[in-house]
């Protein structure tokens, strides 16, 4: 087995990919909350992605991968024994793990897979762990089985109802707290939109959150500054002061704004991609 | 005979309205020719100055002896008897400072073109084939990790690949290089000339393994388990921002992060690459060092209708090379003075503009350069679309974070002992991670001063 080397591959729906990397070095060193930078070609990105699991016997750790842009669809187009031309990690500071009490673990799409690990350590860790799932529809809503296993309850909820209940997690976890669940922290992955809205709520209920955030990285290790993002007012570098922060106090509008900066030219690079993966050569010189 | 007099061949350059367009190298290497001639000027005085005050020792009179006679193969193993990367330090060292600045010649006739000579004798030896890589000592069996692969860990590398141990550099990105790749354009240290001498440093045995971050995919203790001594050449890898409200708006880019964009990504070849950039109308540009100059003339070459470099001094006092500083100028970037910014101004969280007050110079700083006061009531706006922020760096601070009994000051920087070792047993350091942030040149007479302190700390092992 060479590294980098996928050993397996697995697709989870239309656009998410799971795929177990050979990489030793991390497998044996990382921990609940970190990510690792993925390239896939000469020229490509430098994409980050969490981590969702590691396994220091076997020397691989898996990624599950949302096929968004160029880079990431170029991603799942990997197959088994492909190998990604760089990965290193890991990288970021880790959650901090301790018995909290209590503790809800929210995942928003692709979100779910990166909430994943937190949850696991969390339980290990003696806490009360409850698991709230969203995602648009039942195709997106991904890991429940596997977040089941380490969660004391699981609550799914998709927009448009075809699984769980219909609504936003928002509504999942106003729902718990009705019912009398008393929540002493929240973790929380996902869209920023919706993590700025959870971290509000939980606010507003007691309960302490904390948002994983994902700004436009470059090197990853806090060398360009890049990804800085504001919380109580303080200029922090995602890469390594985060990516997970207690997010009361997060600017998200900034960080909605800063992601946006390239959409335009990100779009562009998505459809030439597509458009050459999908192009069938008529003039025989290709 | 030498012929001193004749004129001091400053070398060929690519036209300004050119090259400003694209990111090839300004300089062009000498002619055969050229070569013979410049050299030729060099009257090999017996103390030479020029030698005597290069950071890593050339033997200058005699590289340049070798080219007079056109035996370019042995000009270039006199070089890389004390220095292994001729290629990298003839274009990038500010030779001004060191030996041309000493050059007996330069009141009267101007100093010998030792940098071009240089450039050329590494460049024309490595396109005929007359580079060899140094021979290297029969092997130590002792291990040592160079942490980075910049210009610091590169020299010390080769130094402890010479004395016969077997060497490993970890770098954290996916290329070689460190600052030399990412922060250093194209335009002057192509990349091709990074990539042959690290192809001679591996040549001499050598491992380069790309994707580890010391301090996090593993630490220093996990070395000190693998390796007989550990080098930490991890460079000054923190951009420093400058605090002002406004600067986290979108359209405001640190150096670091335009450079890397443009050098270590390639962005200025999407969507050829994966990796965009986006250039504005008008580009400020504040501080005025090297750096600053390298992301202003980067800038230029985007096709904006302005780069100002903004600095809060007066042109004397720019840290930047001379020569730096008139190419950015040919370029068209134009330079303002004695500016400090107060506050980037947004809409819509975008730039719009940046608030500056003016300055004028008061008393010097502890470092003897007058220190800028602010003129009360002299406020206004400069209309601007890009800031890069170049205001200078300071050490990762990941591997000291990580590394207790690391010691390093609140600047972040590792602190030695008069005998250069940190407070940990054979863990050695050197180049932007002790110094904060200096030049490619004292970075690698670090490097090869360390690799000699670890080969003497490795023979009493």
């Amino acid at each position: 087995m060479q590294e980098n080397e996928i050993v397996l591959r697995e697709q989870l729906n239309d656009v998410v990919v799971k795929f177990e990397i050979y990489k030793p070095l991390i497998a044996k060193s990382a921990r609940a909350g970190q990510f690792v930078i993925l390239r896939g070609r000469e020229g490509g990105e430098r994409v980050p992605v969490t981590l969702v699991d590691w396994n220091k016997q076997t020397g691989t750790i898996t990624v599950i991968i949302q096929a968004i842009g160029k880079s990431t669809s170029l991603f799942n187009s990997f197959q088994k024994g492909d190998r990604f031309l760089n990965v290193a990690g890991p990288l970021g500071t880790p959650v901090e793990i301790k018995n909290y009490g209590t503790a809800v673990v929210v995942g928003g799409g692709v979100g779910i897979a990166e909430v994943y690990p937190i949850a696991r350590a969390l339980k290990e860790a003696g806490n009360r762990v409850i698991a709230v799932l969203g995602a648009r529809t039942k195709e997106l809503l991904i890991l429940e089985k596997e977040m089941c296993a380490v969660c004391d309850k699981t609550v799914s909820a998709t927009d448009d109802g075809s699984y769980g209940m219909k609504g936003r997690v928002t509504d999942a976890i106003e729902a718990l707290y009705k019912a009398g669940e008393k929540m002493n922290v929240g973790f929380i992955i996902g869209p920023i939109v919706m993590m700025k809205f959870t971290s509000c709520l939980m606010d507003k209920l007691g309960i302490e959150p904390y948002a994983s955030l994902n700004p436009i990285m470059l090197d990853g290790t806090g060398m360009c500054g890049c990804c800085r993002v504001s919380v109580g007012g303080q200029v922090k570098f995602a890469c390594v002061d985060g990516p997970m922060f207690p997010s009361r106090t997060i600017d998200f509008d900034e960080l909605i704004r800063r992601t946006s900066e390239y959409k335009v030219l990100e779009q562009e690079s998505l459809d030439k991609f597509q458009h050459e993966k999908d192009h069938v050569c008529k003039c025989g010189l290709h | 005979m030498p012929t001193p007099s004749a004129p001091r061949n400053p070398g060929r350059q690519q036209a300004p309205e050119e090259r400003k367009h694209n990111f090839d190298e300004v300089a062009q290497i000498f002619t055969d020719e050229e070569a013979r001639a410049e050299a030729n000027r060099c009257l090999h005085c017996k103390n030479a100055r020029c030698q005597a005050n290069c950071p890593v020792g050339v033997q200058i009179p005699d590289f340049i002896a070798y080219v007079k006679e056109g035996k370019i193969g042995e000009a270039a193993s006199k070089i890389m008897e004390t220095s292994l990367l001729p290629a990298i330090c003839g274009r990038v060292c500010p030779q001004e400072k060191h030996c041309e600045g000493n050059c007996v010649l330069k009141d009267k006739f101007g100093s010998v073109n030792i940098g071009m000579l240089e450039r050329y004798t590494a460049d024309t030896a490595r396109q005929r084939g007359l580079l060899k890589a140094p021979q290297t000592a029969s092997k130590t069996g002792k291990k040592v990790a160079c942490i980075g692969s910049g210009p610091s860990s590169i020299a010390a590398a080769a130094e402890l690949a010479r004395a016969g141990h077997e060497v490993t550099v970890l770098e954290a990105l996916h290329a070689f290089g460190g600052v030399l790749r990412y922060g250093i354009p194209s335009f002057r240290l192509p990349r091709e000339v990074i990539d042959h001498e690290i192809e001679t440093v591996k040549a001499m045995g050598v491992r380069f393994i790309p994707d580890v971050l010391v301090g996090s995919t593993e630490t220093v203790a996990d070395l000190l388990h693998q390796f007989d001594a550990v080098y930490v050449g991890s460079g000054a890898g923190l951009p420093t921002m400058t605090g002002i409200p406004g600067e986290n708006g979108v359209g405001v880019y640190s150096a670091n992060e335009f450079l890397t964009r443009i050098n270590l990504m390639q962005a200025y070849k999407f969507p050829q690459t994966d990796t965009p950039i986006k250039i504005g109308k008008h580009v400020v540009v504040l501080g005025a060092g090297n750096s600053a100059m390298d992301a202003a003339r980067s800038a230029m070459r985007l096709g904006p209708q302005s780069v100002t470099v903004c600095y809060r001094r007066s042109a004397a006092e720019m840290p930047a090379r001379a020569a730096e500083v008139e190419h950015a100028k040919e370029e068209g970037v134009t330079f303002e003075f004695l500016l400090t910014p107060k506050e980037i101004l947004t809409e819509d969280g975008r730039v719009t503009g940046i608030r500056f007050t003016r300055n004028e110079l008061g008393a010097p700083d502890e470092k003897g350069r007058r220190r800028p006061v602010e003129i009360p009531g002299t406020e206004f706006v400069k209309k601007a679309d890009t800031i890069i922020v170049a205001i200078g760096q300071r050490p990762n601070p990941i591997i000291a974070k990580t590394t207790p009994d690391l010691k390093t000051t609140s600047r972040g920087v590792v602190e030695m002992d008069e005998q250069g070792k940190t407070s940990i047993p054979g863990v050695y350091a050197g180049g932007d991670i002790i110094r904060g942030g200096a030049t490619v040149l004292l970075a690698m007479k670090d490097g090869i001063e360390a690799a000699k302190r670890i080969n003497a700390y490795l023979e009493g092992k």
